[in-house]
């Protein structure tokens, strides 16, 4: 087992063999008071194991609501969501609660670390919701910190980091129960140019030399041309951007029939 | 969930709120010290009754008979003339000590004093007692001077009324119409409401206030408890005396009744109105509470957190300021009231009575009883209302 991997299936080489994600003719519509209003309309997407997909469009377009319904933390008005074979638009939220925490790492805009715990417990916190061992877990931390090359700040308090080690120690506490689908919403939407750059710079080693399949969602085209494939969603759907960043096939059937 | 999964989750999310308090302190001392006011009144209040209670109470026996006229509610509205107190002596089941029948018969009146302190007049009891009467008190026992001569205008004074009346010291002179009486003696009787009273001859009383031969009171010691039955019995069925006795304990309870009652509805009265705002700064601070880490809850949900274990978690920040503020009010009231005297007049006998404040173990559980009821009201909507946010809008707080 690699001693900067959490167990032997971790690595991978970024071959798409099988579906991680997939999004069958999803909907989801909220209320403004009685009003409906439809985010998503139709939308199907297919994402394979072992790929890095960057998710773009303008505010307000559904991405972010995509994401959450992709990670297990909003269920669809219609449609199915199945994320590593598991049908989760028909579980229950305590089901899908326990779902996250073993199959999802979160990698959020603004860290969210909590503030009062030094580093090592902040990435610490997923394995609260295991049964693994305490000599497991100082590993797992260990290992996880090690990968985001933060090995020697673990005792630091969040608000002794700089705003790039901080967004490492989220990504390290994403990685720590590795889980098969990674999901960053905005990982760089609040660091500036060269440590966005380092940020990414890390999420494609976690994909290309871990094997993390990772789904991000980004307003910066910058960021999006790390990514293996980068999907845009406008007006509810989705439609598959050239490199210059150009629209050049619409989404409509999964199985990858048009990607 | 499984258990085990579930109290590690209500561990860590507790652990991790009650980590950041000091953070918070600002607006978490505002519960606390609202909490601990209400703590520190309630128990203060109750205090005062249980000392009161403890005063009137203490030192009343199950085999002692308290007898009064027929119909009479108290030592003031009652008269025994020496037949009475002759069917007593032969009553069935009274306890004889050396000198004869522990039967003692005993002259009640009310003098007026100022109230250290206060300055204004207040009823004190001046008893007329006799050789039986100390025989009955075994724990009577002269603690200053020494005690009264027989037939000579000589008092002796209650530790309790020493300490809370004006001019109650040994070598003082008490003047009560044309008599004049010397203060001789301080007496403690183990507690009790006769440490509130003065005390003289029963015959010196009797001559001064023109009573004749006769007395207002007469304590009974029976051979024991179970002889009291029997005793009252034999007072009832007999046709020359229209007499009524009473165990000393229920009689002394009656008396304490309605100052105690008085005392603790009007005590929880001001607690209640008092908890009614304490609810508000507990529900207020912990809105806050739940409020500045509603971004950081919602982070533990998404990671995989349930709802339950965050409730039980903002739950048992609110009962651990509830607890926090038990202490301190309970450590303020204790400090500051425990033994805190005071003297109060007794209905019963239109007397006042000395006591101290007790802040009583039994009191402390109260409080906390009551610290940690406001601490769940005042956690529990913060807490139901921190497991309903949405995951998604939370995380979307900067």
């Amino acid at each position: 087992m690699s001693e900067t991997s959490f167990s032997d299936t971790a690595a991978g080489n970024g071959a798409a063999v099988e579906a991680m994600v997939d999004v069958r003719s999803v909907s989801r519509t909220f209320h403004r008071g009685r009003t409906p209003v439809p985010v998503l309309k139709d939308l199907t997407l297919r994402m394979e194991k072992g790929e890095f997909l960057a998710l773009m469009g303008p505010s307000g377009s559904g991405k972010s609501t995509l994401l959450n319904l992709i990670a297990g933390l909003d269920r669809p008005t219609g449609g199915e969501v199945i994320v590593g074979g598991s049908p989760i638009h028909r579980l229950s939220e305590r089901k899908l609660a326990g779902w996250r925490s073993r199959n999802i790492g979160f990698v959020f805009q603004f860290s969210n670390l909590l503030g009062a715990l030094s580093a090592e417990r902040n990435v610490a916190v997923p394995l609260l919701l295991t049964s693994f061992s305490a000599r497991e877990r100082r590993r797992r931390v260990e290992i996880a910190l090690e990968i985001v090359g933060l090995s020697e700040r673990g005792k630091h308090r969040p608000r002794e980091l700089s705003g790039g080690e901080q967004q490492r120690v989220g990504i390290a506490r994403a990685l720590v129960n590795d889980p098969m689908l990674l999901v960053c919403d905005e990982p760089t939407g609040d660091l500036d140019r060269a440590t966005s750059g380092e940020i990414l710079d890390l999420l494609v080693a976690l994909n290309r030399d871990h094997g993390k399949t990772i789904l991000m969602v980004t307003h910066d085209p910058v960021a999006a041309e790390r990514a293996s494939r980068t999907l845009h969603l406008e007006d509810g759907r989705l439609a598959e951007c050239g490199h210059d960043g150009t629209v050049v096939v619409p989404v409509h059937e999964p199985a990858g029939a048009a990607v | 969930m499984r258990l085990g999964s579930f109290i590690r989750q209500c561990q860590a999310v507790t652990r991790y709120n009650l980590e950041t308090i000091w953070e918070r302190r600002a607006v978490s001392v505002v519960a606390i010290f609202g909490i601990a006011g209400v703590v520190g009144v309630m128990v203060a209040v109750l205090s005062m009754a249980a000392g009161f209670r403890a005063v009137v109470t203490g030192q009343a026996r199950d085999d002692v008979a308290v007898v009064l006229r027929s119909g009479a509610t108290g030592a003031s509205d009652s008269i025994l003339n020496h037949q009475d107190i002759q069917v007593l002596w032969e009553a069935p089941g009274v306890a004889r000590g050396p000198d004869g029948p522990l039967v003692s018969p005993e002259l009640f009146v009310i003098i007026d004093r100022k109230k250290i302190g206060a300055g204004t007049d207040a009823n004190v009891p001046l008893r007329g007692v006799e050789a039986a009467g100390f025989a009955l008190r075994e724990q009577f026992e002269i603690v200053e001077g020494r005690n009264f001569e027989p037939g000579r205008n000589e008092v002796i004074v209650g530790d309790g009324a020493a300490g809370a009346f004006e001019g109650l010291l040994v070598g003082d002179r008490i003047d009560v119409g044309r008599a004049s009486w010397e203060v001789v003696g301080r007496f403690t009787t183990g507690g009790g409401v006769a440490e509130s009273e003065i005390w003289t001859d029963n015959r010196i009383l009797q001559q001064m206030y023109q009573r004749g031969n006769s007395w207002n009171i007469a304590l009974v010691r029976l051979r024991d408890a179970e002889a009291f039955e029997g005793f009252e019995a034999a007072l009832t069925d007999d046709p020359r005396v229209s007499l009524g006795a009473e165990r000393q304990t229920t009689h002394m309870a009656a008396q304490s009744e309605p100052i105690e009652v008085f005392i603790s509805v009007v005590g929880w009265i001001i607690v209640v109105m008092m908890s009614a705002g304490a609810v508000f700064a507990a529900l207020n601070t912990m809105y806050a509470a739940v409020s500045s880490r509603s971004r950081e809850i919602a982070t533990l949900r998404a990671l995989g957190f349930s709802r339950l274990p965050v409730v039980v978690s903002v739950m048992i920040e609110s009962l651990v300021f509830g607890l926090i503020g038990a202490a301190f009010g309970g450590a303020a009231s204790w400090f500051l009231f425990d033994g805190f005297r005071a003297a109060t007049i007794n209905w019963a006998s239109f007397s006042q009575v000395a006591f101290a404040f007790q802040v009583t173990p039994e009191l402390l559980v109260q409080g906390t009883t009551l610290a940690l009821v406001i601490g769940a009201i005042g956690g529990f909507l913060p807490a139901v209302g921190a497991a309903r946010r949405s995951v998604v809008g939370a995380l979307r707080e900067q």
